[in-house]
């Protein structure tokens, strides 16, 4: 069994970062023909990694819009962000200092993350517009992360797990000498939903990781009338 | 059916997130283009056999030249940050006029044929197949679209619903299906110069006219110069400033400025139109053809300047793409941006002390500015951000005694549409207009009645087009709506006398039957 789980989980590494780097390179090297940043917009490069910085960390967008998403979101997202730091200490060996001290934080950040889906979830239900804009993915895309979330926090906080053996397990993993990973139910759950979302992961909508980085209305720099921007197909265009 | 009846909306306290309606919008549907009309900018007449076959083709040429397309139809989360930004939803009511539900007509098509969830479990993730149905829903709805990129300022990845309905008409240009608007427009541009089929003669007597007009009222001779060279300044304005109210008053601001400002200047019959359609049908092909007109008359008549009239989206082809388009200026007079705004220019002779106005002569209106979508979201003046919200503001400051914003949440990069923009100023797609000039109206009527403005300023030829054209729908007064150089040339004081030989008519015999 615990086999099984090492193999599913090197097929999803494999899937998440072939797949991510895939795309990744399609966004990169698509070109953007027209500067289209969306106005006003900064003047100069740090001024665009400004606002990215703002848009990736704050939300800034989305809270200039509705208060009541940005919230669901913004929690979701940092929970998980600080739950997926907490999670390295599963991973590297001697934990590194900063990990350490946000163990606390990465906890309860579970609750911040739980509460947020629900929130988006709820709201994807009971509001009109967004029902209507809802594909069954979109629903089953915060089940799953809904029952990570959760799966997760119940092996912290209820029915605890031997995390030494799961810290061998992966630690292990990396070099094939592999440990057996504890048969308790809630981590099975956790583990094998996890993996169906690094493997789904570059497929689905959550491409709006590398997106929003590849988003010509946020990373272009406002200078279009003091610098040429031309890409090789446009070239191609005016020697013809 | 197109010029069908309908109501106008009611204007409420508040602009209101309505509860959806299916369908409101579906009937609509604007009046195709005739196969010449397509052919002139090189699309099939008629829709093609293989249509479906040829669309597919051209969505997957566009993802791979597009970025902004391939990232915009993979990275929408569904988030529902857009749904209550759109204008034309706000008043219709209609789910598919939602940004995203625009998008997603487009969306379901790419992850059909484009991804593996798509391909495979299409249900699962809305992907739907390329049918008829599909290709009538794109026509009625991405011409429900005014590429205001409102939605762009709110969605968290900026996907920016204008370029997606750029694209969908790009892909139904491809197969014959173009919109008659448009497309026929392009084509009078390519032949004549200019969108309204002006011939270079009927502007210069037009420009003689103004010229007239000017020296009766105020006894000073401005000059209204076509196709003059070795002069400093080109200037390039939309067509409708030669005949149409109000702009014309503002061509005559944009005389009197350059007169007082002691420049030489000049407009052009071969550049005579600053619209350039190609972008409403994302054609970068009909975009730069058009473009080129004024590279080419800036050559010929060896200006050293370029400035652009009162027009919102020619703004924004002037500022953001006309250096990409037919650049680069090297041959223009590298101290001034290429190209200038007339606001950018009037501005910059203001704080000089070129100008000297007399504000009182604009007493009989109080102002309020409308931030038009393509200077306010893809464009910008002066040197800072945001310049495209404060040096218009400024201008019009300098020239009238009474001014007020409208409502903070419709104004500057919030701004609404007119409701006429992005190729649906035709009468085909008046239901879409006046409806969708709702929320504006909403806006302009609550700083009517709150602060006594009487008159809506605008810098664009379809925002001032539009506005006289709703503004009866909803119980205003089409003159209500002025250009911004028509304050300018109000208030204005001619202080360079001309002599006597330089006005108009001096040396004809006075009875010029």
């Amino acid at each position: 069994m615990s086999s099984a789980y090492a193999l599913l989980f090197i097929v999803a590494t494999l899937v998440l970062v072939l797949g991510l780097a895939r795309k990744i390179a399609q966004y990169a090297k698509t070109p953007a023909p027209l500067k289209i940043p969306t106005t006003p917009a900064p003047v100069t490069q740090s001024g665009v990694v400004m606002r990215l910085f703002r848009e990736v960390v704050f939300f800034e967008s989305l809270f200039k819009s509705t208060k009541w998403t940005w919230i669901f979101s913004w929690m979701f997202h940092m929970g998980l962000f600080l739950v997926l730091l907490r999670h390295l200490r599963y991973f590297i060996d001697p934990v590194w200092l900063p990990i350490e001290l946000i163990q606390p934080f990465g906890k309860y950040a579970a609750f911040a993350m739980v509460a947020g889906l629900a929130g988006l979830l709820v709201r994807r239900i009971f509001v009109d517009r967004v029902r209507y804009i809802s594909a069954p993915s979109d629903y089953l895309w915060l089940l799953l992360l809904l029952f990570i979330g959760m799966s997760g926090a119940t092996m912290t906080f209820v029915i605890h797990t031997d995390v030494v053996a799961v810290k061998n397990f992966f630690t292990g993993f990396w070099t094939l000498s592999g440990g057996q990973l504890p048969m308790d139910p809630v981590l099975l759950i956790h583990l094998t939903l996890v993996a169906v979302l690094m493997i789904l992961l570059p497929f689905s909508k959550l491409l709006h990781i590398p997106g929003v980085f590849f988003s010509p209305t946020r990373n272009q720099v406002d200078n279009p009338r003091e610098k040429r921007h031309l890409v090789e197909w446009a070239r191609k265009l005016e020697e013809s | 059916m197109a010029g069908a009846e309908f109501e106008t909306p009611e204007l409420t306290e508040y602009i209101e997130v309505p509860k959806l309606v299916e369908g409101t919008m579906e009937h609509v549907t604007c009046f195709k283009a005739k196969p010449e009309h397509n052919q002139d900018l090189g699309f099939p007449g008629e829709k093609v056999e293989n249509w479906k076959e040829v669309a597919i083709d051209k969505m997957g040429d566009l993802l791979s030249r597009y970025r902004s397309f391939q990232v915009f139809m993979d990275a929408c989360v569904k988030c529902g940050s857009c749904t209550d930004k759109c204008h034309y939803f706000l008043s219709t009511k209609d789910p598919k006029n939602m940004p995203v539900g625009r998008q997603d007509l487009l969306r379901k098509v790419y992850r059909r044929y484009f991804t593996f969830a798509g391909k495979y479990f299409p249900k699962l993730v809305g992907a739907a197949d390329l049918t008829d149905e599909v290709v009538d829903e794109w026509y009625s709805y991405f011409h429900q679209c005014s590429q205001c990129r409102r939605c762009s300022v709110f969605c968290p990845y900026g996907i920016d619903t204008a370029e997606i309905s750029m694209a969908a008409r790009e892909i139904l240009d491809s197969i014959g299906v173009g919109q008659k608007y448009c497309n026929e427009i392009i084509g009078k541009v390519h032949k004549i110069g200019n969108n309204l089929g002006l011939p270079g003669p009927a502007i210069a007597d037009t420009l003689e006219g103004l010229e007239e007009d000017v020296y009766e009222e105020d006894e000073v001779a401005v000059k209204y110069p076509l196709d003059v060279k070795g002069v400093d300044i080109l200037l390039v304005t939309p067509s409708a400033d030669f005949f149409a109210e109000p702009h014309v008053d503002g061509l005559i601001g944009y005389g009197k400025v350059f007169h007082e400002a002691g420049v030489s200047w000049t407009l052009s019959s071969k550049a005579s139109e600053a619209g350039n359609f190609g972008m409403f049908i994302g054609s970068y092909e009909n975009m730069r053809r058009v473009s080129l007109r004024i590279r080419e008359a800036a050559l010929e008549l060896g200006v050293k300047r370029i400035v652009f009239g009162e027009c919102g989206h020619a703004w924004r082809i002037a500022y953001s793409f006309l250096n990409t388009l037919v650049g680069p200026w090297d041959f223009l007079d590298p101290n001034y941006p290429v190209p200038q705004h007339i606001c950018e220019f009037t501005l910059n002779e203001i704080e000089k002390g070129t100008l000297e106005f007399d504000k009182s002569e604009n007493d009989d209106m109080s102002i309020t500015f409308h931030d038009s979508c393509n200077v306010a979201r893809a464009s910008r003046m002066g040197d800072k951000p945001g310049g495209q919200f404060e040096i218009p503001r400024k201008v019009i400051k300098a020239v009238v005694n009474n001014y007020h914003d409208m409502e903070w949440d419709t104004i500057h990069e919030r701004t609404f549409c007119c409701g006429g923009g992005g190729g649906l100023l035709t009468d085909d797609l008046m239901e879409v207009r006046v409806k969708g000039a709702k929320p504006r109206m909403t806006a302009f009527k609550n700083v009517m009645e709150e602060k006594g403005v009487t008159h809506l300023a605008a810098i664009c030829a379809i925002c001032k087009s539009q506005f006289t054209k709703v503004f009866p729908y909803y119980g205003m007064d089409m003159f209500q709506i002025v250009s911004v150089h028509q304050l300018v040339s109000n208030a204005i004081v001619l202080n360079r006398k001309t002599p006597p030989e330089e006005a108009p008519g001096y040396g004809e015999d006075d009875d010029d039957e």
